[in-house]
């Protein structure tokens, strides 16, 4: 873990609006080693998605990159060119959408598009690579592949779809794969069957995951570690189980109370639930100083005037919040 | 918050045809409207074979017709009679075809399927074609004209209604509404209307352009306007064998439907800019 | 307390898809056999994942789809397959809170407008008092008097929901579908939204059905829960039996595949976890829906289809293992 395999550092993404820039994202830095499982969580609108992008070299007008370093595995991508890039994507960085059905191309049958990366990325030939999409999508659980693979995208549904994706993502076996929020659009019995296949096969393929999700119980349960973007910066970053145990940001701990949790009303009543006041701030409308000031129950002077900076938790862990420590 | 940055984008989207349609329509209308203090000479009546046939001058910026009369007074004039055609067909056209389309979208069925037909068939006949019929049913003359203009060309209206109210449909507030009692009626002209409007406005406003042509190239068959009152079209019309001679007998006239109908197309398209329902509803 | 809002009796819904041309035309048995009780100002938790009947369920009980079979007594009234409602009296009694706050508010009228509307539509005529009700409205969700004439893009999502909900009870119904109504929202407005509507069932004594896939929002909220599953009730009981003693393995899947984060080992009990997806509810499988993907199938799933039977006191299961499951 001493080279790690991703490291963002100090990701500025800018924001064209009509004459004036907005910083979209900002000071967002971390680390992913080889093999490792890291989330990112957020609200919408606070950058996570556009984080990914970014590593992803996908970024499109009015978003670009505004500043800082993207290095995979040693080697600085972050302005590398286009074709670079195309040859990176699909073969050490893959991803993964929130909707299958968009990702996917509806005129082709899905066992050509598992193909497709043999062919663009290993050059392999057409018969061989059929039959390793076959193997691929055996490996994602999918019932009966030698049927499958001549079916097209609007033939499969939802959590079938998604298997396929990940067959595609996972085909040339990239070191790196980029979820974006991978379940959001499925049932929750067919999200707990994803989710514990992409753990299985990153871990036995060695293959490290950058999860982007809102949702924090969800992530700490697949990632080993988790940080917390508020408002295009990362406002506290711990390994998943102590983000739970001892929670350093208001916000994390909001996030962690807000939520009505299973089991809770048995143990101890129906308690209120704690409420974060206020709404997620717009790009153009960031408060200045900590942008959680205006919700933050533990608000003082300094929290309106000055951002706050890093401050260590053990473990490798962070938190911006100018009451910690 | 979200405004502030809207309506500077909004008025740049608009923009240059916006203005430019809106200028070129407005001279337009502002000459029909003061044709009787800012004509010349009166359209009709001064007819002064002296004068016949003077090419553009001092005396008549336009210069004059076969008859003497003042080709500026007669377009100035013409305007009434060009612009209100255009706009009471494309009333009438609108009425029919946001009627049809709002309850065909909104009921479905056997309505629908009926409505859809029509329009398909409508489609399938050259307007033109079709306003050529009833004129030779009812007869030349302005009310026949606006008739014939008023019932031909509804199908693009409908079409749109229809589609924008299929996709509305389904949304929240449509089943809000009818959950709090609402009557279809009541839902399709208080929810649904005020959200589909702005297509078919830019809808109404090409569609103008095409009445005003319409009623030049019936007028120029003879089926329209009636000789001596001047019309865009049948100007062109009466000017027809002396192209040669005197050109400007033609090329005012025609320069004339040429701008208006360049200025509603214009204006048509920065409409669609601003009325888009995704520059105002969508969220940001 | 105890008197009878809604009963639902064997309420069936079926849909014709398909063309006599191509493929035939088949059955589509969205809601098939619910026998359900929802008791005035109680909240029932209907628990389920897409194509399981429940938004069908939702415009049954709103008057807006016919029954196939069965009968719907809503308050005084009786619905069913030749008897439709009295869509104005219906509207007094039954309203609902939708999920998408932003489709689900006309984007061309104001709050004042949203609000005051309907009130004039059921006759409340006077200005003075269509005013007074829409500001009292206004305040009871959270709303400022300034906001009456803004349009809902000036809202954020947490306050559309607030509008949403306002026009759900401006008529002052006596039960509110709330159908996923914190899903869409951000995660740290959801519990505003949650201690809003408990507040506001108190205050004006509201039932609920509250619809959600979310456990935790259902455990938190319900009174009662029902689980549905392919057109049918699996299980319905208080809601301290289905999360503390589920007897249908269904239920006992879903609760599984909540990700816990305080609990992770627990968590991961392969065996209760459900396998495969969700069949379509035109092809049902045969016996037991959910047989293919039951951790604890045998023959008799396949051959019979299970009924509702008692494990306990309110307490209904409809698995023919009711009695091992735990």
């Amino acid at each position: 873990m001493n080279t790690p395999l991703l490291k963002v550092d100090n990701l500025r993404i800018a924001l064209a609006g009509d004459g004036v820039t907005y910083n979209a994202v900002e000071n967002v830095s971390f680390e992913i080693g080889r093999g490792e499982a890291f989330g990112l969580v957020g609200e919408s609108g606070c950058g996570k998605s556009i984080t990914a992008l970014a590593v992803m070299g996908l970024l499109r007008r009015p978003l670009s990159l505004g500043g800082g370093r993207i290095v995979l595995d040693g080697q600085e991508i972050q302005d590398a060119p286009a074709a670079e890039m195309r040859r990176l994507r699909g073969k050490r960085i893959a991803m993964i959408f929130q909707e299958p059905m968009t990702a996917l191309n509806p005129l082709s049958p899905v066992g050509k598009q598992i193909a497709e990366m043999f062919v663009l990325h290993e050059g392999a030939n057409w018969r061989d690579a059929m039959d390793r999409a076959e193997e691929a999508l055996r490996q994602v659980r999918v019932p009966s592949p030698e049927r499958r693979i001549r079916d097209y995208p609007h033939q499969l549904s939802g959590g079938m779809r998604q298997r396929v994706m990940i067959a595609i993502a996972l085909a040339c076996g990239p070191d790196l794969l980029v979820a974006d929020e991978p379940t959001t659009a499925l049932d929750v019995t067919v999200q707990a069957e994803i989710i514990d296949l992409m753990a299985e096969l990153c871990a036995a393929k060695g293959t490290a995951v950058l999860m982007i999700s809102h949702d924090l119980g969800l992530v700490a349960n697949m990632c080993k570690r988790v940080a917390v973007m508020y408002a295009g910066r990362i406002v506290e970053s711990q390994v998943a189980d102590a983000i739970f145990a001892t929670p350093s940001h208001p916000y994390t701990q909001g996030l962690i109370d807000s939520l009505p949790r299973l089991g809770e009303r048995a143990r101890r009543g129906r308690q209120r639930l704690t409420e974060i006041s206020g709404v997620v701030p717009s790009i153009q409308a960031y408060p200045s100083g900590c942008r959680f000031n205006p919700r933050c129950p533990a608000v003082t002077d300094v929290c309106r005037s000055s951002a706050p900076d890093i401050t260590a938790l053990p473990a490798d862990g962070l938190v911006r919040c100018h009451h910690h420590g | 918050m979200s405004i502030a940055i809207k309506l500077p984008r909004l008025r740049l989207k608009g923009g240059m045809s916006l203005w430019v349609g809106g200028s070129l329509v407005g001279i337009a209308i502002s000459a029909a409207i003061l044709a009787p203090w800012i004509a010349l000479t009166d359209p009709v009546m001064d007819a002064n074979l002296m004068n016949a046939e003077i090419p553009p001058g001092w005396e008549y910026p336009f210069g004059t017709d076969a008859q003497g009369r003042d080709i500026y007074s007669r377009i100035v004039y013409g305007a009434r009679i060009s612009l209100s055609v255009g706009i009471i067909s494309q009333i009438c056209n609108s009425l029919i075809g946001v009627t049809l389309g709002l309850t065909a979208g909104y009921w479905g069925g056997w309505w629908d399927d009926l409505v859809s037909g029509l329009t398909n068939l409508m489609l399938a006949i050259p307007s033109l074609v079709f306003a050529l019929a009833i004129m030779a049913i009812l007869g030349p003359g302005l009310v026949s004209l606006v008739i014939a203009l008023g019932l031909t060309s509804w199908s693009y209206s409908c079409r749109i209604a229809r589609a924008q109210v299929l996709s509305l449909k389904s949304q929240g507030y449509i089943q809000a509404a009818r959950i709090l009692g609402y009557g279809d009626l009541r839902i399709m002209f208080t929810q649904v209307l005020p959200n589909i409007l702005g297509p078919l406005i830019v809808i109404a406003t090409l569609g103008m352009g095409g009445a005003i042509l319409a009623e030049a190239a019936l007028s120029f068959l003879g089926l329209g306007i009636r000789p001596p009152f001047p019309s865009w079209g049948s100007m062109l019309s009466e000017a027809r064998d002396q192209i040669t001679t005197a050109p400007w007998l033609s090329v005012f006239p025609g320069l004339a439907i040429f701008f208006t109908v360049l200025g509603l197309n214009l204006l048509g398209d920065g409409l669609r800019d601003i009325l888009d329902p995704q520059s105002t509803t969508r969220r940001t | 307390m105890a008197e009878s809002l809604l009963t639902l009796d064997d309420l069936a819904v079926h849909f014709m898809v398909g063309s006599a041309f191509a493929g035939g035309v088949k059955t589509l048995k969205a809601v098939d056999g619910v026998t359900l009780e929802v008791k005035a100002g109680e909240c029932l938790g209907l628990v389920g994942e897409s194509g399981c009947g429940k938004s069908t369920l939702a415009l049954a009980i709103m008057g807006l789809l016919l029954p196939t079979r069965g009968l719907i007594h809503v308050d005084s009234q009786q619905i069913s397959g030749s008897t439709p409602p009295d869509r104005m009296a219906m509207a007094r009694t039954v309203q609902m809170v939708f999920q998408d706050p932003y489709a689900s508010l006309n984007p061309r009228q104001t709050v004042r407008r949203t609000l005051a509307d309907p009130l004039r539509l059921h006759g409340v005529n006077d200005k003075a008092e269509v005013e007074a009700r829409v500001m009292d409205m206004m305040a009871k969700v959270g709303l400022r008097p300034e906001h009456a004439d803004r349009y809902p893009h000036e809202f954020s999502g947490g306050q559309r929901q607030r509008i949403g909900i306002a026009r759900a009870l401006i008529l002052k119904p006596k039960l509110v579908i709330c159908d996923e109504p914190v899903s869409a929202l951000d995660v740290s407005i959801r519990a505003q939204i949650i201690n809003l509507l408990l507040e506001l069932k108190d205050e004006m004594g509201l039932a609920y059905i509250m619809i959600s896939h979310d456990l935790g929002v259902v455990e938190h909220v319900s009174d009662r829960v029902a689980v549905m599953y392919l057109g049918r009730i699996v299980e319905q009981g208080g809601w301290q039996e289905i999360f503390e003693d589920p007897r249908h393995p269904y239920t006992r899947a879903l609760i599984a595949a909540i990700p816990d984060p305080f609990h992770r080992a627990a968590a991961t009990i392969a065996k209760t976890k459900a396998k495969g997806e969700i069949a379509s509810a035109l092809n049902p499988p045969p016996g037991c829906h959910f047989n293919p993907r039951c951790p604890m199938k045998a023959d008799v799933c396949v051959a019979d289809a299970p009924f509702l039977g008692t494990v306990g006191p309110g307490h209904l299961a409809a698995c023919h293992f009711r009695d091992r499951v735990s």
